[in-house]
């Protein structure tokens, strides 16, 4: 019979005593386990996320990490944005020779709790993920010219429920101040990447600038910001009989609604049709200034409608081309009025928005590979020009998330880290005291096995993997339990930071735990070994079992 | 096959003063002897045995087991020779609780430095009535059949020497004469000496050498 089964029969014998050092034991690994796998994971994800497919990020001046953690992990406070002309200095501008791919991004809109980007279909085309190219569970990428049409990540599918047909709004800001706007309808669904991409909607960046709000307003329009203001305070001013003149605009609206349709039905761009819905947008706008409430059913028919026909690629911006007048006349509303939106709810001025309103948030640069060099090379020149310029900076997201580990995160897992060690610590001493209790009852068994023939150091070694078995076994339970733990929590660690975290994920420290726990047993059984060495056999068995 | 020679076994009591109590000339057993040694409580019969078996190491003298002098080994080296060649039947049968009784026989078997032959185990169990009762614990067992499994324990190394500790004193008079007839038949079909204590006279009488302690040990004689 060997000696690790004769320890076996004594953890048998003291079944309760065991079983509670065995669940200490095994709560304190359980942490251990918890802390190493979700830090160790978490950590290596941060760093492979920050280079999706591009190594430099571009984005108003301020706090680095912030720019990261928005435009990488879609996390943190907003940051600024930066004009679109500086945007296309990398796409065409001077700092073209150093670009390999420049896509934008547009932050600042959020379905539920997830993130809204406004981007390019070049974001799921050119760049991908662990050298692996985005693939599509359902659905396909929208096109340039589908305003309104957006993909989204795995977790908002799953989370949300939404699916390739859908719409969503998007709404801008959080809370009770939140802005409702346009559907975006779902052409695409992502496969699960376990990147933090998994968790966005990304919206064609066009429909993104026809959103109410998202147009940066014009030097010579102050107003436009804090129209919402304005707009409400003036409603109160407008005498009741412009009130009156603006139930003609309700019917002249239902007009140019019913034309809409027809038109959409009929696909024909008429020129007469397109008068009227000038017409209509006149009257629409001046109207809004007296209750932009009143047309709530109006709008959501024609915004569905609108888009509808964006995401069916029937654009009907086409038809605004056609009246130039119109343009100017309702150009300015997009620029950040509400009156964009109301345009847009109709259907009828659908054109981009002009380079000198549109923003982006960031901008995601691969730098070139200049004769066969890596890429890396032409970020340090890329970053040094960019954060020369008071324009915007340009950071290194491996560089960014490195320091943020190596300055908080590191120290902070380290005194948890200690804490947990601490709470092993102290199981396995209650272990020892378990063990050690039951030496004085165990003394006359001991001398029993000595005076069949079993040396001191044979006495020593049972008492000494006795501790070995309660502290491995009560360990590997607690490894099972942290792995299941982190299983059980993936998929709120996956909604908080994008990193999906299965059971089986390891990190190289957890192998120091076994060599650990048999270190940590041996320490805490030689105390009670030695009082097993020291038994006196004659003494022992002289007294009565 | 036993010589034990010049033999002093002392103790130091706790107010310092040293009690002797074991001070033998000559005690001798033949090989394949069966030998019933009695003496009053007290005299010093388990303290012998224990010297016998290397428990205790005598303070002078010799103790001469199958040509080797134990006194002389080392502690490990006594542990080894009594796991070899000494089978050890106590008084309260010292049966491990949490060990079968197969295990318990195997677990004589664990410290001989040979491997545990299971078969052996079986057959002694079978042998002492208990094939039945192999993988019940010790506190399944009636007394009887506890003391049965200590003998099956006692025998599983093939022990030159089987020392029993006043091994019917826990039994009832019905189980007494099971149990000496179960050591005397066992150890002659195992050809191994028999060495018994006890201070029960109905025991002792069944056997043809008898002997008493106050007749070789100085100190018993004098108590």
């Amino acid at each position: 019979m060997s000696l690790w089964k004769i320890a076996w029969r004594s953890i048998q014998q003291r079944a309760l005593a065991s079983s509670l050092t065995g669940i200490s034991m095994a709560l304190g690994v359980m942490l251990v386990v918890a802390v190493l796998v979700i830090h160790g994971v978490v950590n290596q994800s941060f760093l492979n996320n920050s280079g999706l497919g591009y190594n430099v990020v571009v984005g108003a001046k301020g706090g680095r990490l912030d720019l990261v953690l928005n435009t990488v992990y879609y996390l943190s406070r907003p940051v600024e944005n930066i004009p679109y002309t500086y945007y296309q200095e990398f796409t065409e501008g001077r700092f073209k020779p150093y670009v390999e791919k420049a896509i934008p991004i547009c932050l600042g809109d959020m379905y539920q709790d997830f993130r809204v980007i406004g981007t390019t279909p070049d974001f799921f085309n050119q760049l991908d993920y662990g050298g692996k190219k985005y693939e599509f569970a359902a659905g396909r990428n929208f096109e340039p010219d589908e305003y309104y049409a957006a993909v989204i990540g795995a977790t908002v599918a799953r989370q949300a429920g939404l699916g390739v047909g859908d719409e969503f709004q998007p709404s801008h800001g959080s809370g009770p101040d939140a802005h409702q706007h346009e559907p975006f309808k779902i052409l695409g669904v992502l496969k699960p990447t376990g990147t933090p991409n998994d968790r966005g909607l990304f919206i064609n960046m066009e429909g993104f600038y026809l959103i109410p709000e998202h147009a940066k307003p014009l030097d010579d329009e102050p107003a436009a910001k804090p129209h919402a203001e304005s707009e409400h305070h003036e409603e109160h001013a407008h005498p009741p009989d412009e009130k009156h003149e603006h139930a003609d605009v309700d019917e002249h609206k239902h007009v140019e609604d019913k034309h809409a349709e027809a038109q959409h039905e009929e696909h024909v761009g008429e020129e007469k049709s397109a008068h009227e819905e000038d017409h209509a947008h006149e009257n629409i706008a001046a109207k809004k200034h007296v209750d932009n409430h009143e047309d709530t059913d109006g709008d959501a028919h024609a915004r569905e409608h609108a888009a509808e026909q964006y995401a069916n690629g029937e654009h009907v911006h086409d038809e605004a081309h056609e009246h130039e007048h119109a343009d100017h006349d309702h150009g300015h509303d997009h620029a950040g009025h509400d009156h964009a939106g109301h345009d847009h709810d109709h259907g009828h001025s659908h054109e981009p928005l002009p380079v000198e309103q549109r923003e982006v948030t960031a901008i995601l640069v691969l730098t070139a590979s200049v004769g066969g060099a890596p890429p890396e090379l032409m970020a340090p020149g890329l970053i040094k020009k960019v954060n020369k310029e008071s324009v915007a900076q340009a950071v290194l997201p491996i560089r960014e998330m490195s320091t943020l580990f190596t300055m908080f995160v590191d120290p902070m897992q380290l005194v948890l880290l200690g804490l947990t060690v601490l709470i092993v610590i102290v199981s396995g001493i209650g272990i020892l005291v378990s063990i050690y209790n039951s030496m004085s009852e165990r003394r006359h068994e001991i001398a029993v096995i000595r005076a069949l023939g079993a040396g001191r150091r044979t006495v020593m070694a049972i008492v000494l993997l006795e501790s070995i078995l309660l502290s491995l076994g009560g360990g590997l339970a607690g490894w099972f339990v942290g792995h299941g733990l982190i299983a059980a929590l993936s998929p709120w660690i996956a909604m908080q930071t994008g990193v999906s975290i299965g059971f089986m994920q390891f990190v190289g420290y957890e192998l120091v735990i076994i060599p650990g726990l048999i270190v940590l047993a041996s320490l805490v059984g030689y105390l009670p070994a030695m009082a097993a060495y020291r038994t006196d056999v004659a003494k022992a068995l002289s007294a009565t079992p | 096959m036993l010589l034990l020679k010049d033999v002093r076994k002392s103790y130091r009591e706790p107010d310092g003063s040293v009690l002797l109590i074991l001070d033998v000339k000559e005690f001798r057993v033949a090989a394949g002897e069966q030998a019933v040694l009695m003496g009053r409580s007290g005299s010093g019969k388990t303290t012998l045995l224990h010297v016998i078996a290397g428990i205790s190491r005598p303070d002078a003298g010799v103790v001469r087991i199958d040509g080797c002098d134990i006194a002389r080994l080392s502690e490990a080296g006594r542990d080894r020779f009594r796991a070899d060649k000494i089978g050890y039947v106590f008084q309260t049968f010292n049966l491990l609780p949490g060990f079968t009784a197969l295990e318990n026989v195997m677990l004589g078997m664990s410290f001989a430095g040979r491997r545990a032959d299971v078969q052996r185990a079986r057959k002694l169990l079978e042998r002492v009535g208990l094939g039945h009762r192999l993988s019940h614990r010790p506190p399944m067992l009636s007394v009887g059949e506890q003391q049965r499994v200590a003998v099956a324990r006692a025998l599983a190394n093939r022990p030159k020497l089987l020392l029993a500790d006043e091994p019917t004193a826990n039994v009832d008079a019905g189980h007494q004469q099971q149990i000496i007839d179960l050591l005397r038949n066992a150890c002659q079909e195992e050809n191994v000496t028999l060495l018994i204590v006890t201070h029960t006279p109905e025991v002792a009488e069944q056997f043809s050498r008898v002997d008493r302690l106050e007749d070789f040990n100085q100190t018993a004689a004098l108590a």
